[in-house]
């Protein structure tokens, strides 16, 4: 089977989305069910660019997975790297997207993810990783809680800059995407995070504020 | 029939739309900085000296009447305070003069109606990129949501301080991706994109840096350039997955470049989406994206009391409600 040019895939493998940045397989590792994350080539972008770019992340991604998993935040556990193909392969981890249920949850429900969404991120922050993209559609809610999954976008940071942006782009996604419980959710998530990471949340806060503010003051400044 | 008048930024314009979305002018100076970035004041006062010209030629060219004008429309913001000052004052006297409404039109979903209107993608995501704008935005329920923007400086400012600094003159987006063919080498450069969001001026900075280290100017052209596009492509291929939207529309000033068009149209292909651009002549800043607004608003009766016609230089698109959006699929 080929998808842009790659014909890793098996017939046996199930390609279970295609999204922006990679294509997710489900394929059989060793007897055990695993995603193959594949980091495909991008036609639009200039090759030697998306090849610097699909590397690096796969990299990145690797050691990301490894850290958070250490730390104690529920992860997919990393199985193999490919870094010729691109490829990372991990856990299989039956759930749905938190994009798809939030808006029909009920109070404690919401309460319940976010919260612990909230200890889990103060928990990555404190250890110096930062998500890089904390959407709705990368946490998975499985019987054994929230998962967050993607770290493609993530890296090694203790700025109060990167830890900001991770939480406003939860926010934003809150706000653009489950506009009817955005507030509430977020005051969960906050909660969550500081039992984790309490020294910094007020500072946080204001980071949040201020970067939220930067978006609004270039069409001022710069127009 | 709406006279609309634009005045953010370096245009001043003056656009004539009927209710049925058909332009029937669009006259527009552009102020031109002899050196550097644009001064707001010296934009305000080229404003203030060509707006009589501007709204005569406008009025004379659509061959209306001024008793078939309905309302004045004006772009109350997000723009520069001085230059928002001029067009505001202009349109109070045509309004007060005419004894029509004022019509508050907030400029950036002035550019996302021109691209919908123009193209007949009516249900898009939109990549609005300009001298002032990086924003990625759709419609949903009621408002048009931002599914990513720059948090620093816009991917315009970006190209164009940079082919100011290096001497290539303005505007640079043209020129930049002119002298691109002539680049050996691709240079890595910082690549910035946080999530959805964008950021520029770690990339101006390091282009800025390498050419004074002595790269080539048309290796750092290319560079910067087809990093700055990709990151933009990027954020847009993720907004069209998570918005699940099945069209792209590109507008604003840098829709006019080439190279982004057919990055765009490459990615947007992958997706079966449909893919297009606004034409030349509404790209850049323009009197008739306004005018066009300010006729929907009118036609949902939106207007304002002079007494409340205040600028708003950092008006956000997520603050208003877009009670018309529907409108154009009547139309069809």
């Amino acid at each position: 089977m080929t998808f842009h040019g790659i014909t890793t895939i098996r017939n046996s493998d199930k390609i279970i989305s295609i999204g922006a940045e990679a294509v997710l397989v489900k394929i059989d590792w060793y007897g055990l069910p695993a995603i193959m994350k594949i980091r495909v080539r991008k036609e639009y972008r200039h090759p030697t660019l998306d090849r610097f770019l699909r590397t690096k992340r796969t990299i990145s991604e690797a050691k990301l997975l490894m850290e958070a998993h250490k730390i104690g935040v529920a992860v997919p556990v990393l199985y193999d790297v490919d870094l010729k193909k691109c490829t990372l392969t991990m856990e299989y981890i039956e759930g749905v997207k938190a994009r798809n249920v939030i808006d029909s949850m009920e109070q404690h429900e919401l309460r319940n993810l976010f919260s612990t969404l909230g200890y889990y991120v103060g928990l990555m922050h404190r250890a110096g990783i930062v998500h890089g993209d904390l959407t709705t559609s990368n946490v998975l809610i499985t019987e054994r809680g929230p998962f967050l999954i993607d770290f493609g976008l993530g890296s090694f940071s203790n700025y109060l800059e990167d830890r900001g942006v991770d939480v406003h782009l939860l926010l934003r996604v809150l706000e653009s995407t489950h506009y009817r419980v955005a507030k509430r959710a977020f005051e969960y998530f906050i909660e969550g995070y500081r039992e984790t990471f309490p020294d910094i949340v007020d500072e946080l806060l204001n980071k949040v504020k201020e970067i939220r503010m930067r978006g609004r003051y270039i069409i001022r400044k710069r127009t | 029939m709406v006279l609309g008048i634009e005045s953010t930024a370096h245009t001043f314009g003056v656009g004539i739309a009927a209710y049925d979305a058909n332009i029937l002018a669009n006259e527009n100076s552009i102020y031109r900085p002899t050196a550097g970035g644009i001064h707001p004041r010296e934009a305000a006062e080229h404003h203030a000296k060509v707006a009589a010209n501007v709204v005569s030629r406008a009025i004379e060219k659509s061959g209306v009447k001024l008793s078939d004008i309905e309302g004045i429309a004006i772009a109350l913001g997000p723009g520069m305070g001085p230059c928002l000052r001029v067009g505001a004052t202009i349109a109070r006297a045509l309004s007060y003069k005419l004894s029509v409404p004022l019509i508050p039109v907030n400029h950036a979903i002035a550019h996302f109606e021109i691209a919908r209107c123009s193209t007949r993608l009516f249900d898009p995501l939109i990549v609005f990129v300009s001298g002032g704008n990086t924003m990625i935005s759709a419609y949903e329920e009621g408002r048009y949501r931002v599914f990513g923007e720059t948090l620093d400086i816009s991917l315009g400012n970006c190209l164009d301080t940079f082919a100011r600094e290096v001497g290539l003159g303005f505007p640079g987006t043209p020129i930049l991706e002119k002298i691109t063919d002539k680049a050996k080498e691709f240079i890595e450069l910082p690549y910035t994109v946080k999530g959805q969001d964008l950021s520029f001026s770690g990339l101006l900075t390091a282009a800025l840096r390498a050419v004074k280290e002595g790269a080539e100017i048309e290796d750092i052209s290319m560079s910067i350039i087809e990093t700055a596009y990709a990151m933009v492509v990027e954020v847009t291929e993720r907004a069209l997955v998570h918005t699940g939207k099945r069209e792209v529309v590109l507008t604003g000033g840098v829709a006019r470049s080439k190279r982004l068009t057919e990055m765009l149209k490459t990615m947007v292909k992958v997706h079966k989406a449909k893919f297009g651009v606004v034409p030349p002549q509404y790209a850049g800043d323009n009197g008739a994206m306004i005018a066009l607004t300010g006729a929907l608003e009118l036609k949902y009766g939106i207007t304002m009391e002079l007494e409340n016609s205040f600028i708003r230089p950092k008006w956000r698109v997520e603050q208003i409600d877009i009670p018309w959006y529907y409108y154009y699929k009547e139309l069809r």
